[in-house]
């Protein structure tokens, strides 16, 4: 499968990152070629393959659900760029 | 032509756990902003999240009460977003391996059928933080102490047909997980949201048509309204020979319109993947095996108890057993008065007028199930009639004012049920309607009964209201005798 021009702008777009129209040959060609070996991969039967979740042999422990922190707003906030009654302030967001 | 509705809901649960669903920091709704935020919660760089046995135990009791598949074996996946209300810039949920599903449950519907309605599944996930978009200098306010709070997201299969079927389901969901206990229920604090997935197709087709999304509804009357809003703007679209596109959209519950959020062209790839943070999560059928044994009582056991036991109708046995607060509240009020069809009545009809008057939830009740069975045991004993218990002694307990006995003292509400009293009433109305008085005694005996009504009104008013009905009726049918 290979990628053409207007395919890497809208992926530009959904990962929200700008390329620059100079170096968009390159990224297509480049990204095309990921794709090749991705290809590749996939003539590989897997199908009596059971899916993965995590390499090692072990489950998850579970916690008592019991209160172990307390407040340290304070703290963090300290190191944080901007704030404001006790909220962290960003970049206005609509959604 | 005919259409048909088409919906399928996704519902996010709250879970009442004390801590968070991967973190020790508290889940107390109503705390001062991101104080209930802790490293974890923020995302801090090297901090791990370790899984809440409790949350993990919730999820299990849902799948049993909802007659699901319990999966031994479940795993928590990364779906990646951002947004900054999401500090890991993923959210931890479950997709390919959830803990609960399929399963099936039956809703009953105000005509008396019922239908079945499968889950596909339900699983465990993290609730993000909460945006503030007031103006903080052109900035957005962030709270994430709501950020990593336990929830189970319940999707269906597409199978309910109506607004009414949507909201019966909802509603049974909200009376299972409120009557397990797993979580409070609380909607209007966002304890239960439903996202609604809307579809049209003509009358008879077994094809699915484009459907759209209706995010975020907290009220069973917000999900109603956007579903009308919705089926309607889809069947017009269509008629006027437009196309439907898939998209996800926001109800505004104060306008009651609804606007397109993002369609399926700009649509977020998750990126779903395995959470590496977190093992696979092993259950053993014993635990399972237990929590069953130890399930509380169901709205639908709960429903045929009411019938056998207390010989409601099955109409109002489901109405109380629907909501644990209510059913709570009813048998707290027959154990008072010990007449559970009293109980009813009053519950079902003034004490839920009274609330809908007031706008508030039966958990703010001012008036006590005892203090209700106490009413109920003065009209049953004859000590007040039952009018003058819900014009007068009602309003007066709601308003707080005194006691039941107390009120019926301090207001002289007792009811008139010395009969020479009340023969000395009747004689005197009867002697104002000497002419209606022979009327009656014309009358052959079996169209008479419509005639005493014109005899009793104006003797109960004479009385104030507090003449013994009964009596009344008796002492009037034994003067009236030719």
């Amino acid at each position: 499968m290979s990628l053409d021009k207007n395919d890497i702008r809208k992926l530009a777009v959904l990962a929200r990152i700008d390329v620059d129209d100079a170096i968009i040959d390159d990224v297509a060609s480049k990204i095309s070629d990921i794709l090749a070996m991705v290809d590749q991969m996939q003539a590989q039967d897997t199908s009596a393959v059971e899916a993965m979740a995590n390499p090692l042999d072990a489950v998850q422990r579970l916690r008592r659900d019991e209160i172990t922190e307390t407040d340290q707003r304070q703290s963090f906030q300290a190191i944080a760029p901007a704030t404001e009654d006790g909220l962290y302030l960003v970049p206005k967001v609509i959604d | 032509m005919q259409w048909e509705t088409v919906i399928g809901l996704e519902i996010h649960v709250q879970l009442c756990t004390g801590s968070k669903i991967f973190s020790g920091a508290a889940t107390r709704f109503g705390a001062e902003p991101n104080t209930q935020a802790c490293a974890i919660d923020l995302a801090m760089p090297g901090t791990l999240p370790v899984l809440n046995e409790q949350a993990v135990r919730y999820a299990i009791m849902f799948g049993l009460a909802t007659n699901s598949t319990i999966n031994l074996r479940s795993v928590f996946d990364r779906k990646n977003y951002f947004y900054p209300d999401l500090p890991k810039g993923y959210q931890t949920t479950q997709l390919e391996q959830p803990i609960v599903g399929p399963g099936v449950v039956e809703i009953e519907l105000e005509d008396g059928s019922s239908k079945n309605v499968r889950l596909h599944h339900a699983h465990l996930e993290e609730d993000a933080g909460k945006s503030l978009h007031e103006d903080y200098h052109g900035m957005s306010g962030i709270d994430l102490n709501r950020a990593g709070t336990p929830l189970i997201e319940i999707v269906t299969e597409p199978d309910m047909r109506s607004s009414k079927e949507a909201i019966a389901f909802a509603r049974k969901m909200h009376a299972i997980v409120t009557s397990l206990g797993i979580s409070d229920g609380a909607m209007a604090q966002g304890s239960m949201r439903v996202d609604v997935n809307i579809s049209v197709r003509p009358q008879g087709s077994d094809e699915l048509g484009t459907r759209t999304e209706t995010k975020n509804l907290n009220s069973f009357k917000f999900m109603e309204d956007a579903i009308r809003v919705e089926v309607h703007r889809q069947i017009e679209l269509i008629e006027d020979g437009g196309v439907v596109a898939q998209e996800t959209r926001l109800y505004n519950g104060d306008t009651g319109e609804a606007r397109s959020m993002r369609s399926k062209e700009e649509a977020n790839d998750y990126r779903y993947f395995p959470c590496p943070d977190l093992l696979p999560v092993v259950v053993d059928q014993a635990i399972v095996d237990e929590i069953a044994a130890s399930l509380p009582e169901l709205p639908d056991t709960r429903q045929k108890r009411f019938i056998t036991e207390y010989g409601l109708g099955r109409y109002d046995a489901g109405l109380l057993a629907g909501e644990k607060t209510m059913a709570d509240y009813f048998e707290a009020t027959v154990a008072q008065c010990d007449d559970a069809k009293l109980s009813a009545n009053w519950i079902t009809a003034e004490l839920a007028a009274a609330l809908n008057r007031h706008d508030i939830e039966l958990e703010d009740c001012p008036v006590s199930a005892r203090q209700l069975g106490q009413l109920i045991t003065r009209i049953i004993d004859g000590t007040v009639s039952g009018k003058i218990a819900k014009q007068e002694i009602f309003p007066a307990l709601w308003d707080g004012e005194a006691g039941v006995d107390q009120l019926i003292t301090d207001k002289g509400l007792r009811q008139v049920s010395d009969s020479s009293a009340l023969e000395q009433l009747v004689d005197q109305v009867l002697a104002d309607k000497a002419e209606q008085v022979e009327q009656y005694r014309a009358t052959e005996e079996k169209k008479r009964k419509k005639l005493l009504g014109g005899f009793m009104g104006p003797i109960m008013k004479a009385s104030g209201g507090q003449a013994n009905p009964a009596m009344v009726s008796e002492i009037l049918k034994r003067k009236l005798e030719p």
